[in-house]
């Protein structure tokens, strides 16, 4: 089936079309996200995404809140990678002030990062099994999952929107029980990880369902902006630890997934691997820890220079840029979050066109998308 | 009355002539026309009822559950609480639905099951009806089901419910050929359709046993297509919850919802009763060879417990499928009967007829 642009489906639609909503209160779309897709028998000949269902108008609340305030709203964008996005807002406002954090901070926030990174990728496991009609997927990842929310819970007293990470450093410090629990989790997680792969990965059925399935090419993924897994999937290197590194992610030693068939077979698989990757930096790091304070000294009001600054962080989804711009307030000027999910959203009538509604599902699990992180 | 556990047909005989010397011979066929009715009818909702209980069961014993507790000892009445509770739900029609159609659909699929359930034989003895044609009646009977799941899909006036509908259609279809020529291998080897002659005839032995290879091949082409017909994981597609959401019946509610639901565990059952009886030898004990011992002890358990340990674990098979497989695409489901299924079958029943003319099976 040949590209076709947004603009031209919408022109190009008919009344005989076979119109359907998938969505916004769908049990695959995993939020309110809309699909609007048009079917010749079960073959989709377009699927135009519809989005904004939840759009809180989070770049604009931030004009009027100050920095350390920003970091609980974003929380609630991408929530399965709170800490990602609490450290990018953070990341920006130290480099923007010049405060060096304390080696401490940046051990613990790559721990939590990858940390989080295992506990999203183990949701997305979950829901996207339930996705292609294995039940008891989701019950799997989720039984596992638990135990790092309970690592989390015991840390800083919340288990999805932590608002842990803030500038200068970290709201307080970790528990005392944390480098066990979380060494601990690792000797679970390393035998628990194959268990995953029992259930589905060698599944003929499943294998049948995504190889060769929506198939993108990594010029064409470069085009449309993806990163994360579903870049990292075409074969493009985007991974914006190995490229610019923050927190401690230049101490460690770990690999870029990288898969060239671009399908969702491979999207799939490189969040397999990328598991045993974070279990791999968080080994590396959670007996390092150096003693020292949880947080740089910060004045009472932070006020960034006038300027524009940015910063990008890898979260779970992929890439993540925060944009500010200052007039010298205590409060930014204007904001601006690139989301990767958004991004990631509209490859969709290019994946999904030509195929079968059940692909729908397939591809858009694969792209594992966090609806409140595409519309803030 | 003499009633004995290891065959019934006495006391059914004593019930036919206890009646038939009391009343008019049309008042006592019309009194065991209802006896009967209601037999099964009883039957068939604890049947239904703990079906459901069982699966839910079944499943969180392989998700890492507990699954039903509360209600009763380990949740032995939650089935029971959740069918009264549908019993009270509002029943939604949806506008522009086809009315007539619409409230039909439901009954037609119970319907279906209801009367397939008749020539099952339960113990020797122990059946509603015993037909000579009786494989064939059960699949005939079978496929009415997929009229109600049409109907439903079209009188829904709802995109998803005909999808449903369709995919439903397409499948049941195709899968009725492999079901039928599974079950005609049985028939070649027996040279019957009766039911309880097909039990009979694996007195010495199952015939999954007695049939080599080919028997084996047909019971797993069974276990497929009748996983398929009765639209159950991984064939699921005509519910398919996470692509249409509840497929043909999205738009039912409270106890027509719930027919639809009785009827696709029932069909399970009745799936489950049709491969132990063909092809794992229904009531019959389990003997092997000559060792008299233990011929002796599989006889002292009564029928009835072989035909629902039989059932039972043809429907754990069943049910384990559903728990851990995810879902084929509709493609690939038909790819999977006609290119693969169909002409294995076809094959077989070749061999199998082979077979039986040169007399090589175990008799």
């Amino acid at each position: 089936m040949q590209e076709v642009e947004l603009q031209d489906i919408l022109t190009a639609r008919e009344d005989g079309d076979y119109i359907i909503n998938i969505g916004p209160q769908h049990p695959s779309t995993h939020g309110v996200l809309r699909f609007v897709v048009s079917l010749k028998g079960e073959m989709l000949e377009y699927v135009i995404p519809h989005c904004g269902y939840i759009h809180r108008g989070i770049e604009k609340m931030c004009e009027r809140l100050t920095y350390p305030q920003i970091i609980h709203l974003t929380d609630r964008m991408d929530y399965l990678s709170a800490h990602m996005n609490n450290e990018a807002v953070s990341l920006l406002v130290e480099k923007a002030t010049g405060v060096e954090v304390p080696e401490r901070v940046k051990y613990i926030r790559t721990i939590l990062s990858e940390l989080q990174r295992i506990q999203s990728h183990q949701l997305w496991w979950a829901a996207f099994g339930m996705d292609m009609g294995g039940l008891t997927c989701f019950f799997y990842g989720l039984r596992d999952r638990e135990k790092i929310l309970d690592i989390f819970e015991e840390s800083f007293g919340s288990r999805l929107l932590h608002s842990y990470i803030c500038p200068g450093g970290l709201m307080n410090d970790i528990h005392p029980n944390f480098q066990k629990r979380t060494k601990e989790f690792i000797k679970y997680f390393r035998k628990k990880l194959p268990e995953f792969d029992e259930l589905l990965t060698g599944n003929i059925i499943f294998e049948m369902r995504t190889k060769g399935m929506g198939v993108l090419s990594k010029e064409e993924a470069i085009s449309y902006g993806l990163t994360g897994p579903p870049g990292r999937a075409s074969n493009f290197a985007c991974d914006i630890r190995k490229l610019y590194p923050y927190s401690a992610y230049d101490k460690v030693d770990f690999k870029e997934i990288l898969y060239t068939e671009g399908d969702t077979w491979a999207r799939y698989k490189v969040r397999m691997d990328e598991m045993w990757e974070s279990m791999k930096i968080i080994e590396q790091l959670i007996d390092n820890i150096p003693e020292g304070d949880f947080t740089a000294k910060m004045k009472p009001v932070i006020r960034l220079p006038e300027g524009e600054y940015s910063q990008r962080v890898e979260t779970a989804r992929g890439e993540l840029g925060v944009y500010v711009v200052s007039k010298g307030e205590k409060t930014p000027y204007r904001m601006h979050f690139r989301t990767p999910n958004f991004s990631n959203l509209f490859v969709m009538n290019r994946l999904a066109a030509g195929n079968k509604i059940a692909d729908l599902i397939a591809i858009s699990g694969s792209l594992d998308l966090v609806i409140p992180d595409i519309d803030r | 009355m003499p009633f004995n556990i290891y065959d019934f047909s006495g006391t059914t005989k004593a019930i036919d002539q206890f009646l038939y010397a009391k009343m008019a011979p049309t008042w006592a066929f019309i009194t065991e026309l209802a006896i009967v009715g209601i037999i099964i009818l009883l039957f068939y909702a604890v049947i239904g009822l703990y079906l459901v209980y069982l699966e839910r069961k079944v499943c969180a014993f392989m998700q890492n559950r507990v699954g039903p507790n509360r209600v009763g000892k380990w949740g032995l009445f939650q089935t029971i609480a959740d069918l009264i509770k549908l019993l009270m739900k509002e029943l939604i029609t949806i506008r522009k639905a086809d009315k007539l159609l619409f409230n039909v659909a439901p009954f037609i699929v119970i319907i279906a099951s209801f009367m397939a359930i008749a020539a099952i034989p339960f113990a020797k003895g122990l059946h509603a009806v015993d037909f000579n044609i009786g494989v064939f009646y059960m699949m005939a009977v079978s496929s009415i089901g997929v009229i109600g799941i049409l109907l439903a899909g079209w009188s829904s006036n709802s995109k998803y419910s005909l999808i449903g509908a369709m995919r439903s259609g397409a499948q049941v279809v195709s899968y009725e050929l492999s079901v039928g020529l599974a079950l005609l291998s049985v028939v070649i080897f027996s040279g019957s359709m009766q039911l309880s002659t097909i039990v009979e005839s694996q007195a010495n032995g199952w015939w999954i046993f007695k049939g080599h290879i080919p028997a084996i091949i047909s019971f797993i082409i069974f276990l497929i297509a009748s996983t398929a017909e009765i639209n159950r994981g991984p064939f699921d597609l005509a519910e398919a919850e996470s692509e249409l959401t509840a497929g043909f019946h999205t738009e039912y509610s409270g106890i027509r919802f719930a027919f639809f639901f009785l009827g696709e565990y029932m069909n399970m059952f009745i799936v489950a009763s049709l491969a132990a009886t063909v092809f794992l030898g229904g009531w019959m004990p389990l003997h092997i060879g000559n060792l008299q011992g233990f011929n002796h002890v599989m006889d002292f358990i009564p029928p009835i417990f072989w035909y629902f340990g039989k059932t039972i674990f043809i429907m754990y098979l069943i049910m384990w499928f559903k728990w851990t497989f995810p879902r084929l695409r509709i493609d690939q489901l038909l790819t999977l009967e006609w290119k693969y299924l169909l002409p294995i079958n076809l094959v077989n029943i070749l061999i199998i007829s082979f077979i039986v003319l040169m007399g090589w099976y175990i008799k």
